[in-house]
Order: C-alpha cells, then structure tokens, then sequence
C-alpha cells in the first residue's frame, strides 16, 4: 500500500501510517488529509507542527490527555480542549493529526 | 510478566513497574515503557522503580542513530511527567555498583538504598516486573 | 508480597536481587529454573540459609522433580503442588516474578 505525491512512491501500513517516517512532507500531509477527509487550514498545521515537536523531543505519538493538556500550555487554553481538536480532527486527533504528520500511532491510544 | 486486571471505576490501585534489564538487548525495557504509557489511560496510582541493569534505561546521551532499526526511547522517559508519572525511583546500591551518580540519568529520580526499596515494593498492589 | 523466583541463580541474579530488595517476612518461591536456588552445597546456599531467619521459602514440586534435584532441596524450604501455589498467591499476593 502507498501514497503517490509528486511522482513519488511512499509506503504505508494498513491503517494509513507512513512506513517510513522520513518520507514526510507538507505535500505528503496535504494528500492523507485529502483521504482522511479533513480541509488543512492554520489551525490544524499549528496541532501537526506541535505533534511532531512533540515526537522529535520524546520519540511518541502522545496520548489524546496528554495532547490536550500540551496543546493548552503551548497554544493557550481555548484550546487545550477535546472539543477543539475533535473539531479539526473529527476522527480522533491523537490518530488523524498523527496520520497527517507522518508520526506513528499513538502509544496508549485505546 | 505478571497478570493483572485494571478495576474499572474508582478504585485507584497502587502500581510499579519494576525495571531490572538494560534497554536495547532485549525488549524487557521497551515493552514496559509501552505498558507504562498505556496504564497512564486508567488513573492508577503509578511509580517506576530501576534496579540492576534496569537503571542503564534512564542513562543520558544514548544515540542509535548507527543500530538499524532501533528507536531512541531514552528521551521517552522525559514525557512521563506529562502522562502525569513523577515517581520515578532507582536503587543505591545498583547505581554505585555500575559507576553511576544521578547526574549520568536523563530524568529526575529520587535514589533510595535497598531497604527503603524493599518496604516500597512490599507496599504495592501490583507490581509489573521486566 | 510473594516473591517468585523463576530463574537460575547462576545465570541471572534474580535470586540475589529478590533476596536484597525483599523484605523480612515475606514468602519467597522457587519455580521453573528458580528452583535450583533451593538447592543446597551450591555457590548460594548460604546466601538462601541466612535469608531463611526472617523469610520462609518454597519451591513448586513439579519443577524440581522434573529437573531431578528434589534430593538435594536445603532443609526447610516446603515443597509445594500447584494447588499450594495457588493458595500461596492468593493469601501472600500480590506477587512478583524476578526474571
């Protein structure tokens, strides 16, 4: 199974999740959030860029608690919410956004 | 492993993950870490504890970049605290045995001799050893 | 807190570490290659006798007479069927395996 973005072949789970985390780019992102069903605004950069900060620093995916806490620290808390991140990412954020970011599944995402 | 049942609602048990095996030639210290992250979900009262060659897990500096295929998780130690896990205890005795001081660690750590770590572990409603 | 010890002390140090981070009073058991820590004239026999003041140890019969060294068992240690294994668990446990 693979993506195929600027004539390129990039590999991808069952599930969607890039094979090999390296292969990400924005272009990459902007085709997964085409499949996923999700309009890409700054808004949902702003949770990807902070996912993969996120995983850069702790090598994980982090749990949706952890996430939304995170995100309120840095974001501020509007939107440290469940909601708001259902909202940009109605199939879950901790796995959408992950998607999108070329990132493994969350560990502890039951 | 041991077998274990989380209670579903309100009951807060006491947890350890006792880590005894260096990190990277066996998967013991993966696998925990990943059990660790996942029982964050259930509101459990839990403490990591590191003992022999379990303290070699929390060592700073650790770089993989030249293994194949093996993941850094050192620096997923540092996101225990934000998955709420600041009880993180290493034994004396294990410690000084390998030529460590707390400094080498990469994450904050209370360091307790044996026998406050045998009272610790005595008082445990489960303990996850690996 | 029961403490099972389930492998060799003379590949590992499980047995050295259960008896150091163990308290006084607590029941520890010897199963699968654990169990040749119960075994007496060994390198930890007297490691084993010295914690055998405060602590009471048992070994799972079936595992010591599969490995043929049920004769050489140091006096004291209780052998126990599965049923006492069991019983030891459910009035000593919670436990924990030092592998």
């Amino acid at each position: 199974m693979a993506y195929e973005v600027n004539g390129k072949t990039i590999e991808h789970d069952e599930e969607g999740y890039l094979t090999n985390l390296s292969e990400w780019d924005k272009d990459v992102a902007d085709l997964i959030a085409k499949d996923e069903g999700v309009e890409m605004t700054a808004e949902h950069w702003e949770v990807i860029d902070f996912l993969r900060e996120y995983y850069e620093e702790y090598q994980i995916a982090p749990a949706i608690r952890v996430l939304v806490k995170a995100i309120g620290k840095k974001l501020g808390p509007e939107k440290g919410s469940n909601k708001y991140l259902y909202e940009l990412f109605p199939y879950g954020p901790a796995k959408q956004a992950c998607k999108i970011g070329g990132l493994p599944k969350p560990t502890g995402c039951v | 492993m041991a077998e274990f049942e989380f209670e579903t609602e309100g009951v807060v048990k006491k947890f350890m993950f006792l880590n005894r095996k260096a990190p990277y030639g066996t998967i013991y210290a993966l696998e925990v870490l990943e059990t660790v992250l996942i029982s964050a979900a259930f509101d459990q009262e839990v403490c990591l504890a590191f003992v022999d060659d379990g303290v070699y897990q929390i060592m700073k500096g650790c770089d993989t970049a030249e293994t194949s295929g093996m993941k850094n998780f050192s620096k997923t130690y540092r996101a225990l605290e934000g998955y709420d896990i600041e009880q993180l205890f290493v034994e004396k005795e294990s410690m000084e045995a390998r030529g460590l001081s707390e400094d080498n660690f990469i994450v904050d750590v209370q360091v307790i001799p044996a026998s406050e770590m045998a009272t610790l572990i005595a008082g445990q409603d489960v303990v996850i050893s690996g | 807190m029961l403490h099972i010890v389930a492998k060799s002390p003379f590949e590992r140090n499980a047995l050295e570490s259960c008896l150091r981070l163990s308290e006084p009073g607590s029941p520890i058991l010897f199963i699968e290659d654990g169990v040749y820590g119960a075994l007496d004239n060994t390198a930890m026999s007297e490691s084993v006798k010295t914690a055998m003041a405060d602590r009471s140890f048992y070994v799972l019969s079936a595992d010591i007479k599969a490995r043929g060294v049920t004769e050489q068992v140091i006096d004291g240690i209780e052998l126990v069927d599965y049923e006492g294994f069991v019983d030891l668990v459910v009035d000593k446990g919670p436990s924990n395996t030092w592998l």
